[in-house]
């Protein structure tokens, strides 16, 4: 496993190169077989990144690569920019510059020649179903079943047969201990089912990413360990992983790697061993103190 | 009981009513009484009475020529006219609502200011004036023509006059005024829905008109339905409007009846009878859409349990009364 940084673009990066090179071997450590020439295939490839909300710059350059499997925890204060960066991923937001690589497909651009051209709205939707979403709020369908929200979009954008996603749904509810539910209405479900849900929700579009956009944060707190431990079930199926979150706890033990975010800019990226336990940029370190 | 607390009696409490710390408290519970409510009921109730009874017994009310002209042919073809014209009216002004409501809410500045001024002129007149001005639409155009525009030469054409029939300006008028209300109530449905749920939608991979029509319009119709339902039967009252141009609608029918005769009172309590019951079945109607896009939401309307109405007056505080 490597951690790949293209820093071509990014503002005073030189300065943390060196940490990436450590983290590097750090890594390597877990999995000897592999090395730099044998790297397994970035599922996601984030390049130049930027965007501004007004007058405010919310991501000023951000490189990051992802690979097939790898689960990413993003740390880093509110308004940092991970949550843009998240809806970057899927096009919710489109970037001012730079560009979404989702499992070789440019995310809300078609790719001609030297030039990117801007998708119609139901292009980029068809687009996005290889990218599951998971947010801070849930967002079930609250006039549809539980059954309902999970087969909804599978049926009508892919086309798929009910009885079979049925069948399929109801083995996700089970994955996910909500296999009773089936029939009841988000707003009668707690939090914490209602996340486990959405999870669920997002997983039958049968994406190759998954985005989590801090799932825990809207939870109670007695709430949020069922939710961590579906994500940490779904994250040993080998599923590619993007987690948000203020979890450090989660990061530490899940994670395949820990992204640290300041300012739109990420200034630290290794595993969690390093960016957690042995935190370099003085940013990380001052966030983890408040945190720990 | 001589450890009453100096606290307990400075709050108003009565030092021989606290219980002593082995003493149980009593099992056998009288309930709080409501004067008030009992007495109010009955003095209503008398009131009621005496109108009812004053109803039934004074001659002038005619209750024999009620009966008279209930189903009366002209009164009938009248109702049909109401009806049709309600039925008509509204479908096509929530047809123009839906389109002057996507103007509005449209990010092309044009269309959502040309959408807005409709919308103030047509909410801000009185729907009696601008069916009197469509009536003499004919002084301001003579002749209404389909040609090239700007003083090219004509396609077809007509008098005005030949073209808005009493019928053709009843229908515009209603349906231009009822499209601006529709299209404030459809609005305020749509944006009513959480932009979150379209962001699911759109994650999930739904194309702009899929996620519309399953999850933002589902949604929406559930704030939507329970005004449209009361601007049909707003509808419905407010067609006798037509009258003042001659549409023989169930008003002018009847206005054609006692005007001859000057039957009028038992002909007014025809009309009222036939659009008060109209508008029950409406309600009733309205009540039942609303409770089937009420699902999955906790606030919806649930089916009424009433309890007796000697219990309800009487008033126990569970149940019943809230």
């Amino acid at each position: 496993m490597s951690i790949s940084v293209d820093a071509t673009q990014q503002t005073g990066a030189e300065a943390m190169e060196t940490e990436r090179e450590q983290g590097r071997h750090e890594t390597g450590q877990g999995e000897p077989s592999r090395d730099e020439s044998s790297r397994d295939e970035a599922v996601v490839r984030i390049v130049g990144l930027r965007k501004s909300f007004g007058g405010l710059e919310v991501l000023k350059g951000v490189d990051l690569e992802v690979e097939r499997g790898q689960v990413v925890c993003i740390l880093g204060r509110s308004g940092s920019g991970k949550s843009t960066l998240l809806r970057c991923i899927n096009h919710l937001e489109r970037p001012d510059s730079g560009a979404v690589v989702v499992d070789g497909f440019v995310m809300g651009y078609r790719c001609k020649g030297e030039t990117l051209h801007e998708l119609r709205p139901s292009e980029a939707a068809r687009q996005r179903q290889a990218v599951g979403m998971v947010f801070q709020s849930f967002n079930l369908f609250p006039h549809l079943t539980v059954m309902e929200n999970l087969v909804e979009a599978p049926r009508k954008v892919q086309g798929r047969r009910r009885a079979e996603l049925v069948v399929e749904a109801q083995a996700l509810l089970k994955d996910v201990g909500l296999e009773a539910k089936a029939d009841a209405y988000p707003g009668t479900l707690s939090g914490g089912q209602q996340q486990r849900v959405a999870i669920a929700r997002a997983l039958m579009m049968q994406p190759t990413v998954m985005l989590f956009d801090e799932p825990t944060s809207a939870l109670d707190p007695e709430l949020v360990g069922e939710v961590l431990e579906a994500m940490k079930r779904l994250a040993a199926t080998g599923m590619t992983m993007i987690v948000v979150t203020h979890e450090v706890a989660f990061a530490r033990n899940v994670a395949d790697r820990v992204v640290f975010m300041a300012d739109g800019v990420v200034v630290e990226d290794g595993p969690p061993s390093q960016v957690i336990d042995a935190p370099r940029a003085p940013e990380t370190q001052t966030f983890l103190a408040t945190m720990l | 009981m001589s450890v009453a607390a100096p606290t307990g009696a400075a709050r108003g409490r009565h030092a021989h009513e606290r219980l002593a710390a082995d003493q149980l408290p009593p099992t056998s519970v009288v309930q709080l009484k409501h004067p008030v409510r009992l007495a109010s009921a009955v003095l209503v109730g008398l009131v009621a009475l005496a109108v009812l009874y004053s109803m039934a017994t004074n001659e002038n009310f005619q209750w024999g020529r009620v009966w008279f002209y209930l189903f009366d042919p002209q009164i009938m073809a009248g109702l049909r006219s109401t009806l049709i014209l309600t039925v008509s009216a509204m479908s096509m002004g929530l047809v123009l609502g839906v389109v002057l409501a996507t103007c509005r809410i449209s990010r092309n500045p044009v269309l959502s200011t040309v959408a807005g001024v409709y919308l103030w002129f047509f909410r801000g007149t009185p729907l009696l004036i601008q069916l009197i001005f469509w009536f003499n639409f004919a002084a301001l155009y003579p002749r209404l023509s389909l040609s090239v525009p700007f003083g090219g030469p004509e396609i077809v054409g007509a008098s005005t006059n030949e073209v808005l029939t009493v019928w053709f300006v009843a229908l515009l008028g209603l349906t231009l005024n009822e499209a601006a209300y529709m299209a404030e109530i459809i609005r305020g449905g749509l944006l009513a829905v959480p932009k979150h749920q379209t962001e699911a939608a759109q994650a999930l991979g739904m194309s702009p008109l899929m996620l519309f029509r399953r999850i933002v319009l589902p949604q929406a119709l559930r704030v939507i339905i329970p005004p449209t339902g009361n601007q049909v039967i707003g509808m419905l009252k407010y067609s006798s409007l037509v009258s003042i141009i001659a549409l023989p609608d169930l008003l002018y029918s009847a206005q054609l009846i006692y005007s001859q005769n000057f039957e009028t009172i038992p002909l007014l309590i025809v009309v009222s009878f036939w659009y008060l019951l109209c508008t029950s079945i409406l309600t009733v109607a309205q009540r039942r859409v609303e409770r089937h896009y009420g699902r999955g939401t906790p606030g919806a309307p649930a089916p009424r349990t009433p309890g007796s109405l000697r219990r309800r007056i009487a008033g126990t505080t569970q149940g019943g009364t809230r």
